[in-house]
């Protein structure tokens, strides 16, 4: 009656070799591949320290000013473009800038990159119920998998630094724009569409002129979801060598530093507020078309 | 065969559509006569329509009528085939439609069809004037001559002053005339027409009715209207065809359905219409005609009985002596005769 009140699990020899022979031959790939794959993401790596170093070099006034232009063309509100002025200048009066644009600029790529893999995959799951059902699970997994645990392959294949940092962040980042593309291109009108075939349009353009703008807003709900959980990572990507405001809380914690946490972790809400406003009131005034109503 | 290309612009063929998994196992038995309520319960397939032939004439207002779910809205679709068919022919300007490849049907359905759609089915996201240059777009023509063609049909249904407002500001009849202005714009000689009035009140669906009909009679394209309204139907149709259950009970003249219904089924609708107000005094007068024709006033063919009778009875005499439009004499009609037709059953 043993195995009744103990599972009986694999015996441990066993488990050990297989342990064993896993991470061999994924370090035996790494040393293979390892260079090759390195060479191949230096572009990403040249994008990511040429984006740093543009926000870096920038006078900080400039900086400021651009992005309240951002802001204003983005919203038209003036009280987006006062708030994000205003966090700006209290992360700077506080001496957080250089952080503060290091993740800034992390953020910018990671979004970009994000939406460049992210939007085409949404579009060819909305077109396939089988690719649908293949790709869902994988973004389950992507969800619900913990971020530590796919560092670990990244980290031994590329390192520390930049690079796995970003793929560490896209992982984490690209599921809702491939689900909310997806979903918004699924929902479209389906008399619409069939006007749209009426017409003759062919599949690029029904999904030009048709499918994407009428799925624009929820795709813009997925660009703002995408950008929060792209900072949510910052601290975690900051145990991989990325630098930025994830770094002095790290520091933070480790020597329980609580003001200088703080100080940093506000700084990050700060920024995503600013990130969050922008994005959201540019998704509500492309559809101002849904506004009116007749009468 | 050539020539039957040039006078129909539509032939349907022996077209039959089921829904299903398995359609072409239900075709063989279509030779057996199986109602649509059999093939539902014993096979567990839709008969969406059973070996439909119908010609449409170039130029003709060819109306289909049926109550829901008779297959009217799955017959249109044919034409530009949103819907494949099962087994038979759709021929249009003489080319079947069914054979044409996915690049082929895209061109087709620019240049051949335009259609208006029961829920309008505008695109919300642009302006009036830019849903109604649609067509045009896909076609690639040139902005300027999109917009000045866009803005003559949008003048024609009355729409001057809203092209930069969006659909959702407009009522129900404006955003149909929208959706008559995209269809119009494209210049298809084929207008398809589902539903287009339907879910328009009643005074403004008879002001669409009269803009269409004014319309039709310059530009003369082949129109197929669908409705589920006799009133309707009669008014526009110049012929008519009636779907029940997926088959064709009657298709005729307006003259033919009210005076000749098929059976019972077309009776009962027929019964409750205004006959002085269909039929024309050419198809009830007596061929003979008087010999004098002092006592007559004359009246062209095509006149509505409900407008002759006003005549005879404003003109004090006692008889009508219809004429073609040349003048010459068709034959006549009494009061007595007159009154008959336009009661009697
Ligand atoms: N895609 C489809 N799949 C299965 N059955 C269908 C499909 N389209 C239509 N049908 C069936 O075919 C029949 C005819 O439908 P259709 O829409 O052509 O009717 P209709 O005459 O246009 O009716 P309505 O006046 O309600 O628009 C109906 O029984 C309908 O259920
Ligand atoms: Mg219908």
């Amino acid at each position: 009656m043993d195995w009744f009140w103990k599972f009986p699990h694999m015996d441990d020899e066993k488990l050990r070799t297989l342990r064993m022979g896993i991470d061999d031959a994924f370090r035996g790939f790494t040393r293979a591949y390892g260079d090759r794959l390195e060479e191949a993401f230096e572009p990403l790596r040249y994008l990511l320290i040429q984006s740093e170093r543009l926000l870096l070099s920038t006078p900080w006034l400039i900086v400021i000013l651009v992005i309240a232009a951002l802001a204003w063309w983005a919203s038209r509100r003036w009280s987006i473009v006062i708030s994000s002025i205003v966090i700006l200048l209290m992360i700077g009066y506080f001496d957080m800038w250089e952080d503060t644009m290091r993740t800034v600029s992390m953020i910018v790529v990671c979004t970009i990159i994000s939406l460049a893999l992210g939007i085409p995959i949404g579009i060819l799951m909305a077109r396939s119920d089988r690719v649908q059902s293949i790709i869902n699970p994988v973004l389950d997994v992507m969800q619900t998998l913990p971020s530590f645990v796919y560092l670990i392959p990244v980290v031994m294949l590329l390192g520390i630094g930049r690079v796995p940092g970003l793929i560490a962040v896209v992982i984490y980042a690209v599921p809702p724009i491939i689900r909310l593309t997806n979903l918004g291109i699924r929902l479209v009108d389906r008399e619409v569409l069939e006007a749209a075939d009426a017409f003759g349009s062919s599949s690029w353009q029904k999904l030009r002129k048709v499918q994407l703008p009428l799925a624009l807003p929820t795709i813009m709900a997925g660009i703002n979801q995408t950008i929060m959980m792209a900072l949510a990572m910052v601290v975690i990507a900051s145990m991989i060598g990325v630098q930025g405001l994830g770094q002095p809380v790290l520091r933070a914690i480790n020597n329980q530093y609580f003001t200088v946490g703080m100080f940093n972790g506000l700084a990050i809400v700060g920024i995503a507020i600013i990130f969050d406003r922008i994005s959201q009131a540019f998704g509500k005034r492309i559809q101002k078309h849904q506004e009116y109503a007749h009468g | 065969m050539a020539s039957s290309a040039n006078h129909y612009a539509i032939e349907f063929k022996g077209l039959s559509k089921i829904f299903g998994p398995h359609p072409d196992r239900i075709i063989p038995l279509l030779r057996n006569n199986l109602s649509k309520s059999e093939i539902l319960a014993k096979h567990g397939h839709i008969l969406g329509l059973n070996n439909i032939n119908i010609m449409v004439p170039t130029g003709c207002m060819q109306v289909i009528m049926g109550l829901s779910g008779s297959g009217k809205s799955t017959l249109i679709r044919h034409i530009n085939r949103l819907v494949d068919p099962s087994v038979g022919e759709v021929l249009v300007c003489g080319e079947d439609v069914v054979k044409m490849s996915r690049g082929e049907l895209c061109e087709f359905r620019r240049h051949k069809t335009a259609m208006v759609f029961q829920k309008f089915a505008l695109l919300p996201h642009r302006t009036v004037l830019d849903n109604t240059v649609y067509g045009l777009e896909l076609q690639r023509v040139p902005k300027r001559r999109q917009v000045e063609s866009a803005m003559y049909w949008l003048e024609r249904v009355g729409l001057r002053g809203f092209e930069d407002r969006y659909p959702n500001q407009l009522s129900g009849g404006m955003q149909q005339r929208v959706g008559l202005a995209r269809a119009l714009t494209n210049d298809a000689p084929i207008l398809l027409m589902d539903e287009a009035f339907s879910a328009l009140d009643p005074l403004i669906r008879v002001d669409m009715q009269t803009i269409l009909l004014e319309l039709q009679k310059e530009i003369k394209k082949t129109v197929v209207f669908i409705t589920h309204d006799l009133d309707e139907a009669l008014r526009l149709g110049d012929r008519i065809a009636i779907l029940r259950d997926g088959e064709v009970i009657q298709q005729g003249s307006c003259q033919d359905i009210v005076l000749r219904p098929a059976d019972e089924y077309i009776m009962s609708f027929v019964r409750h219409v205004n006959r002085g107000r269909v039929i024309r005094v050419e198809t009830v007068m007596d061929r003979t005609g008087p010999e004098s024709a002092q006592n007559g006033v004359e009246i062209r063919a095509g006149t509505l009985l409900e407008q002759a009778a006003s005549v005879l009875l404003s003109s004090q005499k006692e008889y009508l002596i219809v004429t073609n439009d040349q003048g010459g004499r068709l034959g006549s009609l009494s009061l007595r005769r007159l009154m008959g037709a336009m009661v009697s059953a």
